[in-house]
């Protein structure tokens, strides 16, 4: 016997439909919709995700199963997962361990068997809403809305110091070939320092095959500290939450700027190191989540098909006169890029990463070494 | 940077008549590019033969020619119309071999015309296997191991580098025409051979067979500026091996991961920067090795084509459209995604929130002993599309959709037989047009998904899914419709379970389970695709069904106005009654109705989102008709211009309390009734060929030996002519009425006397109630016995008194009166010795309402649509038939290549895919026209090869006489020549085929004829001369089955069909 489960709104809204993955257990969060239709597991191991609960449109989640190697993370960040259909058989070659299974082993509940696409209509009108999950089959509807109300909501939220890593390390693996998993990477040209705010692997690896040697470090690493193990360039991660609390960070990241050390921040770390250079962020009311949004390079006028998962912007109109826009949205034309105009450091909105996702913003990576390579040859 | 001004006048290339292959998504595609063009300010001139198009309607282009797709016609519309550009992407495999043709030739750089869309170097590589091949070696691009051949030589070479099976396709042939897998290296020379001969270029590929591989597509589209978006990714249920088109396909793609999709999505960007398609759509197809993962690359298409218009169809992007705006130089983001009203750009890749399937549909039952087997070579004429919210939903949609007697995974094998296992083993392994409910039935009798996976190679996902549908069929066994509750209702309907499947499990009524289920209150929700999966609000009506809990159908209180369209294509119900659909539905939009389309064909104009107010992408049923109905509650359903489909549900729409508009379902039922037709023909003193029903052989024996031979037989209530033949004697009635019984399901047996050697008529007319105006009278070229959907015809007649026209004229008026038909009519009648015969009455849209329309100016459709919400014929100064100044010949195009094996020989059962038109001052140069046009030119040297019926031996004589005299040299059998030889023909005598060595055949093979002219009647004659006929069919000899074809070319053998082009605007304007 299938249990049920129930996902309850702040708005009043509840959905009952079955229950899959950890059972008997209970989780509030924003709940936010993304609308790729593939890459279920990355998304659910992806730290921005912290605090989240994630409905996917696409209605078959589960078809190709889950395996060792598409993770993003060693945890499933996302709080809970809201599909319309769960498939009753993983089918792919590389399959290891059915959806529900992956999910209950990091204790995270499922709902499925719900109008998924009346969920996401929801949320387009009332905005990203605060929620209840729960598979425990004692859980009523009253007590489920009573915790969604009661969830704080993600707004002034610093949970990137809750994602981070609590030591530093070293990451060497590359990207991922069919057929050989991912590969080592060869060389190590660039000394590199991340900042982990909640990274993902995907990052690490773009990074490892452009020759980069990368030292991994906390969220709330000192700049001092950075600065000592000398590095060509500072990479800024993406990660969950509000970045306005994260001050700590945009301090570190202030000095960077100021001793012009190569930057690359994404998602997150772009918030970051907007708003350290004097820009303004704000929430947004439902945010970008999936893996086909238009971003247009404002100077050569390409458009790149991006993977976006964001819930806050930075303001255009708050730009400092050193703080160039660079890319924008052609979905809400919010804007997706920035670069310094007098330090060589640059931001970009979305996850050119990918994984999941479109890989044609990568070029930017070429553009955080050809920095560190300028830096290097003008010291 | 926004559109070109260097470019004024802009050359369209339509794909022609529809083929196995080639069907009407490119009437579809090339509509969308004329309206893009011309919303843009260009002058758009178009060019295609098919007159049933709806891209050659008078008003879609600024100028239309209705002419030849050859190179030499079109050189001389470049001529007279000066385009700047050509785009050649629109019209398929034809407008790109043209568009080729006119480079190869020099006429685009004569008159510097600029190819736009896709250069020809990028055509060509490509086309070219060896450079494609290439091409992807130099961007790491996997191609399965392959080699090119030009002569059996060289063929065997490759053979022995890429082994056996191995897949063989000839280079430039279209849905891969002359294909096929060979296991041995007896198919392998049999394929070889045909294949060197059907390619143009003589040229073959042949690859590793990759056959059980997983097949996948992705439909990209690129910018000038090199932006690069997927449309829709489509993964085949069927795997490699079975060409895409008979392939079901579901999108978007179901088991890839993300890494996996983007190295795909990647690898089909690359083909297009590699292969140089600048702007525009383009299709690349995929294998992938379902244990390794290991990819490679099957083919693109630079250009729209059937998959653009599915994923078209299947996403709410409009491929074609885009295309043709990139062509003239806009870029992705500088032009706007309608479906969000332009909130969005076309720069993005849709978001799916459901489920799309598209199952094809086949005819083979048309053509006996011809291999039913599915391979690389598509054979599928029509398909139908369902979306849902998960796969068993669009699954058993589409299956219902298809209209072939099932209503989801209903049993197919007899599981009583006691080689029903074997005949089981035998469907799955080898793939036949029925294989999905074999994989029903496999599961039925305790298959596991593994053993099925081992005979077909159907993922495990699908198999998984279809086994879900059938074990809650098999636990819906032995229990009532009384015991399913609301909830177990619901999670049926949304499984995709049609009221008629569950009251067969339920062993109820389809009545009895639709009214359990409203009382239950499970009706369906309706959702829009939208592009975007929900992230951005739509006002784009685009719909369909599911049983969920939001309903966004959101119905206005307009007045509105529901047309019922045709379903899948299939032969004898094609794009003509897609014509009348969108003609109704653009018409009654211009009269401020709402109109709503219900539709689930893809290749459809009909189907295109902005054709009417609102789209209901549905099956075509009871069941889903009656949801829509309740939902918008319509002033009128227009159910006769979608052919048989909807025609079959008026009267229990009715009885359900649906409006229907126009003649009556009664009245419509009156003519299809013989008794209630007898009755009107007996009050208006019509003659009928002398007719009788039987409903058992007994009777049938008797009946036509009452009325005498020979005897056109057929079962009652069908559409283009479906098991309907001539019999000649009491064996042929015996032979034919153990086959009849079978396909008409118990309904009686018509016979009627054979009128042979009469002229046959089709007349088109348009009623009010009070006044009845004549469309048009066609003449056909071949005689009585050739299905009117398979005869060629002339229009105005050209053999006919005046005083035979107008006694047409008045039966015809008579007939509309009596039958109280309000809109359109369609009347066939026989001509023989001054006397009229009446054949048949429809009081419904016909197949030549789109090409009556064409040659006279007056769109029947559109006048008959208003007709039915009350718009009086005098009301619209509609009062009297046009005839005009010049002769419109319509030929058909028939299928028999696809069929290897199949008898080409004209019948009364139609067998054409589709037709074209032909126009000229007088009939020869527009029958010359029309003939070349559907790709069977006339011949105008060589030797001929006649064998000829008894009956057609006193016309011989004149036939050779004329033959001789325009030099060509003539052979003939037996008797043939005997008549010739006695009336003074030089004529040589040549073996039958059982008349000894060597004989026709062998002469046929050895190319030694140009033209093969034979008529045949009677069952033992016609299977003893079918090997000629089917040999000519397979060495490509032109070949005539009536005499009146034959005179009709001869007629025409002295008129140039390549010199005058004439406008359809141009024409129309003569008419006074």
């Amino acid at each position: 016997m299938v249990s049920s489960a129930i996902l309850a709104l702040a708005d009043g809204t509840v959905f009952k439909g079955k229950a899959f993955g950890a059972l008997d257990v209970t989780t509030v969060g924003e709940v936010v919709f993304n609308t790729s239709m593939t890459g279920y597991q990355e998304i659910l191991t992806d730290p921005s995700y912290a605090s989240q609960i994630v409905t996917l449109t696409y209605p078959h989640i589960g078809n190709y199963g889950t395996n060792e190697e598409d993770v993003e993370s060693s945890n499933i960040w996302a709080m809970g997962l809201i599909i319309r259909d769960l498939s009753c058989i993983a089918s792919n070659f590389r399959s290891s361990s059915p959806l529900s299974d992956f999910l209950a082993k990091y204790r995270k509940p499922g709902i499925c068997g719900i109008d998924t696409r009346m969920l996401t209509r929801i949320i387009r009108e009332k905005g990203a809403q605060n929620g209840c999950l729960s598979t425990d089959p004692k859980m009523t509807e009253k007590k489920a809305l009573e915790l969604a109300r009661a969830f704080a909501g993600i707004k002034g939220m610093d949970l990137a110091k809750e994602v981070t890593t609590d030591k530093i390390y070293n990451w060497t693996e590359g990207s991922w070939e069919l057929g050989q998993g991912y590969i080592d990477q060869a060389r190590t040209e660039w000394n590199v320092v991340a900042y982990d705010f909640g990274i993902k692997r995907n990052i690490l690896r773009l990074l490892a095959d452009r020759g980069c040697k990368i030292t991994v470090v906390p969220a709330t690493t000192p700049a001092q500290n950075v600065i000592k193990m000398n590095p060509d360039g500072i990479f800024l991660s993406n990660g969950p939450g509000d970045p306005e609390p994260c001050t700590y960070a945009q301090d570190a990241i202030r000095e960077f700027l100021n001793k012009g050390i190569p930057l690359f921040g994404i998602c997150l770390g772009h918030q970051l190191m907007s708003l350290a250079s004097g820009a303004k962020t704000a929430k947004m009311k439902f945010g970008h989540h999936g893996a086909n949004h238009p971003v247009k390079d404002i100077q050569s006028g390409r458009v790149f098909i991006t993977a976006q998962n964001h819930g806050f912007a930075v303001d255009e109109t708050s730009l400092p006169d050193n703080l160039k826009p660079t890319h924008r949205s052609l979905f809400d034309g919010t804007l997706q890029g920035v670069e310094r105009t007098d330090v060589p450091a640059f931001s970009f909105q979305g996850h050119p990463e990918a994984s999941p996702g479109p890989h044609d913003p990568q070029p930017l990576f070429d553009h955080f070494i050809d920095l560190m390579r300028a830096y290097r040859h003008k010291a | 940077m926004p559109k070109r001004t260097d470019i004024k006048t802009i050359l369209i290339l339509g794909a022609g008549p529809i083929v196995i292959g080639q069907a009407c998504e490119f009437d579809y595609s090339g509509t969308q590019a004329c309206r893009a063009l011309r919303e843009e300010g260009y002058r758009v001139v178009l060019v295609n033969s098919n007159p049933a198009t709806i891209m050659t309607d008078p008003d879609l282009a600024d100028v239309t020619y209705i002419e030849p797709i050859h190179w030499r016609v079109v050189e001389h519309i470049i001529e007279k119309e000066h385009p700047d550009a050509i785009l050649p992407t629109m019209g398929g495999q034809t407008a790109l071999n043209c568009a080729l043709d006119l480079d190869k030739h020099g006429i685009l750089a004569k008159y510097g015309v600029e190819m736009i869309g896709a250069k020809a170097d990028a055509i060509d590589k490509a086309e070219n296997r060896e450079r494609f091949d290439q091409a992807m070696k130099k961007i790491g691009l996997e191609c399965p191991r392959a080699g090119i051949a030009h002569s059996m030589d060289e063929a065997w070479g490759v053979q022995k580098k890429v082994g056996f099976p191995c897949i063989i396709r000839p280079s430039f042939t279209m849905g891969g025409t002359g294909g096929g897998i060979a296991y041995n290296p007896e198919e392998f020379e049999s394929i070889c051979i045909k294949g060197l001969e059907l390619s143009p270029t003589h040229e073959l590929l042949i690859d590793e067979s990759l056959i059980g591989w997983k097949e996948f597509e992705m439909e990209v589209v690129r910018d000038r500026k090199d932006n690069c978006i997927i449309v829709c990714s489509i993964e085949n249920l069927d795997p490699m091996g079975i060409h895409t088109g008979d392939s079901i396909t579901v999108a978007p793609a179901q088991t890839l991961t993300d890494k996996e999709y983007q190295l795909m999505r990647n690898a089909a960007m690359a083909v297009l920067r590699e292969i140089g398609v600048e702007t525009g759509g383009s299709n690349v197809q995929f294998g992938i090795n379902p244990d390794t993962g290991r990819m490679v690359i099957i083919e693109m298409n630079p250009r729209v084509s059937r998959s653009s218009a599915l994923a078209s169809k299947a996403t709410g992007f409009p491929i074609a459209k885009i295309a043709a705006k990139l062509a003239v130089g806009y870029t992705l983001d500088e032009l706007g995604n309608d479906i969000t009203g332009d909130k969005t750009p076309a720069s993005f890749e849709p978001a799916l929130d459901y489920v799309v399937t598209k199952v094809p549909r086949f005819n083979f039952e048309k053509f006996p002993n011809s291999d039913d087997r599915l391979t690389t070579q598509m054979k599928s004429v029509g398909e139908v599309m369902a979306i849902g919210r998960t796969f068993q939903e669009s699954m058993q949609k589409a299956l219902r959709g298809l209209e072939t007697g099932k209503s989801g995974f209903d049993p197919r094998l007899n599981m009583d037989s006691p080689d029903a296992r074997t005949k089981l083993m035998h469907e799955l392994e080898n793939a036949g047009a029925h294989r999905i409910w074999y994989v029903g039935d496999a599961f039925r009798i305790g298959m596991t998904v593994d053993e099925i996976f081992a005979l077909t190679k159907i993922d495990r996902w699908f198999l998984t899914q279809i086994k879900e549908i059938i074990d809650i069929e098999t636990s819906l066994e032995g229990r009532t419709l009384k015991s399913v509750d609301a909830d177990e209702m619901r999670d049926l309907k949304a499984r995709g379970f049609s009221d008629l499947r569950l009251a067969t499990l339920l062993h109820t009524t389809e009545d009895k389970v639709r009214a359990r289920r409203w009382s239950h209150d499970v009706y369906p929700t309706y959702k829009r695709v939208d592009t975007c999966a929900a992230e951005f609000a739509t006002s784009t009506a685009y719909m369909y069904s599911t049983y969920e809990q939001e309903c966004e159908a959101n119905p206005t209180n307009r007045r509105k106005i529901i047309v019922l369209g045709g379903g899948p294509n299939r032969i004898g119900q094609g794009i003509e009654f897609d014509y009348c659909c969108v003609h109704a539905s653009m018409v009654l939009r211009e009269d401020g109705f709402e109109t709503i389309m219900v539709n689930c064909n893809p290749e459809t104009v009909s189907t295109d989102y902005d054709i009417s107010d609102r789209l209901y992408f549905e099956p075509v049923t009871l069941e889903d008709v009656l949801e829509i109905a309740r939902v918008e509650k319509p002033e009128g359903v227009i159910v006769q211009f979608g052919g048989q489909t909807p025609l079959k549900l008026a009267r229990k729409l009715e009885a359900e309390g649906v409006p229907i508009i126009g003649t009556s379902p009664a009245d419509i039922d009156r003519a299809e009734d013989r008794k209630l037709f007898q009755e009107v023909v007996n009050r208006l003193k019509l003659l009928q060929p002398k007719n009788g029903t039987a409903t058992s052989l007994a009777q049938a024996v008797a009946t036509a030996k009452d009325i005498g031979y020979p005897l056109v037989v057929r079962p009652s209530y069908v559409l283009g002519g479906r098991a309907m033949e001539v019999v000649y004697d009491e064996e042929d009635l015996r032979h034919y009425f153990a086959e009849a019984v079978k396909v008409s399901n118990r309904s009686p047996v018509l016979l009627d006397k054979f009128l042979d050697h009469a002229i046959e008529i089709d007349v088109d007319a348009v009623a009010d109630g009070t006044d009845v105006v004549i469309g048009g009278i066609m003449e056909h070229v071949e005689e009585c016995g050739v299905h009117s959907g398979d005869a060629s015809c002339v229009l105005p007649p050209w053999h006919l008194s005046d005083a035979i026209k107008q006694q047409l004229v008045k039966i015809s008026i008579d007939l509309a009166l009596a039958l109280n038909v309000k809109g359109l009519m369609n009347v066939q009648l026989a001509v023989r010795e001054d006397k009229i015969y009446l054949i048949e009455v429809n009081p419904r849209a016909a197949r030549t309402v789109p090409f009556v329309s064409k040659a006279t100016g007056l769109p029947l459709a559109k006048v008959a649509a208003r007709v039915m919400t009350g718009r009086s014929l005098k009301e619209q100064g509609i009062t009297k038939q046009i005839i005009p100044p010049y002769y419109s010949v319509k030929e058909v195009v028939l299928p028999f290549a696809k069929f290897p094996g199949s008898d080409p020989l004209l019948g009364p059962e139609m067998r054409s895919t589709g037709e074209v038109m032909g126009t000229a001052k007088l009939f020869p140069e527009a029958f010359a026209k029309a003939e070349l046009a559907a790709n069977c030119p006339i011949e105008r040297t060589g030797t001929i090869l006649l064998s000829v019926k008894k009956s057609d031996k006193d016309r011989l004589a004149k036939l050779g006489k004329l033959l001789e005299q325009h030099g060509f040299v003539l052979e003939a059998t037996t008797g043939t020549y005997n008549t010739l030889h006695e009336a003074g023909v030089k004529v040589k005598h040549v073996n039958k085929v059982y008349e000894g060595r060597p004989n026709i055949l062998d002469y046929i093979k050895s190319g030694r004829y140009s033209w093969v002219i034979n008529t045949t009647e009677g069952r033992q004659s016609v299977i003893d001369s079918r090997e000629l006929r089917r040999n000519a069919l397979r060495y490509a000899v032109a070949y005539t089955t009536t005499l009146n074809a034959a005179f009709a070319a001869i007629e025409a053998l002295p008129e140039d069909e390549y010199h005058n082009v004439h406008s359809l605007q141009e024409l129309h304007a003569m008419i006074k």
